[in-house]
């Protein structure tokens, strides 16, 4: 079993000879807020048509760096190249082309209380495309049954469980035929029955829908079971990274700290964040 | 704390200041700028109108009557002192088109539709609403600010039309009705000293109250730290600064438009 990339300041030309087949190539990238360096250099590929899950201690730079791969921040330095375009380098209607390749799960769901599931599901391409009141219906209907809400289409999210409530996300994510998805923790606040049931849905859609999955969890080890790759951040660094097994099997202390704090529902915060 | 420090936190305050107002006014600028941006949305727009406009109909009508009511009870009592009761009306119309009107219209309108504005963007921005309409390549403030701008401009000016004219029959069903002053001079005062100056005045602070009062709300909400006290604090925030913006702004307009 080849070993993971564990990061020794030699990530970046590690990364040159991943080029070809990733949806996603983040390079050397920073960013501070204030006086914090919260992404310290993060090196990073996102395999096309895998399932990458990005874990670490709070304060690590998970969400901060989901929120630089779905373009909602701008990085101080560094390269993110999205299916073949460095967005660092572009704006306006080019990141718009870009981010109409993605979707999003947000991890309050992030979904619209005034429209129903139906409007919700719909709004990307009510406002984005060109089809008929009918085909966005028909795309509605086959999405919901997807992730198994058929028939809560009139319902408004206020209505729906925290599970119904993520599966209706998804389904406003995936409406558009996204070509890459994000998930942000997309199982906070789920009891576990809850949180095996949308995961075992990421996957099935990652299958039917051919995507490529980038996802912040933090339902470790559990969330190992379907995910292809895990990137360990620390310090706003890539610790690890490398195949489910690869990072698993790897002698590194900090992160089997934070397995070992994870299992045993501890926090372990402290220790980890030195 | 040394002279150096001193100077140097005085100097990060009035730089995070100007950063702030720098904000402030490029986010009118994005708002007002993406009104005439396609692509247009005139559902929206008729929604925005509806809420600020439609829906705020009865208070105005309300806040309007009991206003003219009280001016034609207090203007009466007055002007009787002086023997005056036939300037009744002109002093009730003059006093509703050219201040009380504009005013109070808008902060009833800042309690009541700015206050919820704040509050909805605020809520949309705290549950990452605002995040997912970026991500969907929709920009967030053509989407939820230009329509509320463009619905502020439309209806500011309607309703303080409305709110004048219920004032004005406020002031007559007590004044006239039930003090006792003359029921001709009433009127003919108003359509003799009142003139399409008085009434450009009524429109123009209205148009202005409506983008001040827009642009806070929507500002404050926009930007609300994302918990639930920022949504509170944003909706507070919201309602003192427009408040304090409608009678600054009278002011100025009143000395200008004198």
């Amino acid at each position: 079993m080849s070993q993971p990339e564990i990061n020794h300041q030699a990530a970046a030309q590690t990364i040159e000879t991943a080029g070809n087949g990733n949806a996603v190539e983040v390079r050397e990238l920073r960013k501070r807020f204030d006086h914090q360096q919260v992404l310290d250099g993060i090196t990073l590929n996102f395999p096309a048509g895998q399932i990458t899950t990005i874990v670490g201690p709070s304060g690590s730079g998970k969400t901060v760096l989901l929120k630089h791969l779905n373009l909602l921040l701008r990085p101080d330095s560094g390269t993110i190249v999205i299916d073949g375009v460095d967005v660092t380098k572009i704006s306006g209607r080019g990141l718009d082309a870009v981010r109409e390749k993605l979707g999003m799960l947000f991890q309050s769901g992030a979904l619209f209380d005034s429209m129903s599931v139906f409007d919700n599901v719909a709004f990307p391409l009510v406002e984005k495309t060109k089809l008929t009141r009918e085909e966005i219906a028909d795309r509605v209907r086959e999405t919901l049954q997807a992730v198994g809400l058929d028939g809560m289409e009139s319902k408004f999210p206020s209505q729906l469980s925290g599970g119904m409530q993520k599966r209706a996300a998804l389904a406003r994510a995936l409406v558009h035929s996204p070509k890459i998805l994000m998930l942000d923790e997309p199982t906070t606040g789920l009891d576990p029955t809850r949180t095996a049931a949308i995961h075992e849905l990421i996957r099935r859609t990652q299958i039917d829908f051919h995507l490529t999955v980038v996802m912040v969890s933090h339902d470790v080890p559990e969330v190992f079971k379907i995910c292809d790759r895990v990137a360990f951040l620390h310090n706003g660094k890539t610790r690890l990274n490398g195949t489910v097994d690869e990072v698993m099997a790897a002698d590194d202390e900090i992160f089997k700290r934070f397995l070992a704090g994870k299992a045993s529902g501890e926090a372990n915060e402290t220790a980890l964040a030195g | 704390m040394s002279i150096v420090e001193m100077i140097e936190r005085l100097g990060a305050l009035v730089l995070d200041s100007i950063v702030r107002l720098g904000d402030f006014v490029l986010f009118l600028l994005g708002s007002v700028f993406y009104v005439f941006i396609p692509p247009f949305k005139p559902r929206l727009w008729i929604r925005q109108i509806r809420i600020i406009g439609a829906d705020s109909l009865f208070l105005i009508i309300l806040i309007g009557g009991f206003t003219g009511m009280v001016l034609g009870l207090q203007g009466y009592s007055t002007l009787r002192r002086f023997g005056s009761e036939g300037a009744l009306g002109t002093v009730v119309a003059l006093v509703l088109v050219r201040e009380l009107g504009p005013v109070l219209a808008a902060i009833m309108l800042t309690a009541r539709a700015g206050s919820a504005m704040a509050a909805e963007l605020g809520s949309m921005q705290a549950s990452e609403q605002i995040d997912a309409l970026t991500v969907m390549a929709i920009n967030p403030v053509q989407y939820l600010v230009s329509p509320r701008m463009l619905a502020g401009v439309f209806s500011f000016p309607l309703l303080t039309g409305i709110f004048d004219v219920i004032g004005i029959y406020g002031g007559y069903m007590v004044g006239v009705g039930l003090m006792g002053a003359p029921s001709g001079a009433y009127f003919n005062g108003i359509a003799a000293s009142m003139t399409g100056h008085d009434i450009m005045i009524s429109i123009y602070k209205a148009l202005v109250f409506g983008v001040v009062v827009m642009w806070v709300c929507c500002y404050k909400g926009y930007h609300a730290e994302r918990m639930a006290t920022g949504v509170s604090r944003a909706t507070t925030e919201a309602v003192v600064l427009s408040s304090v913006l409608i009678l600054a702004f009278d002011y100025f307009l009143g000395s200008i438009l004198l």
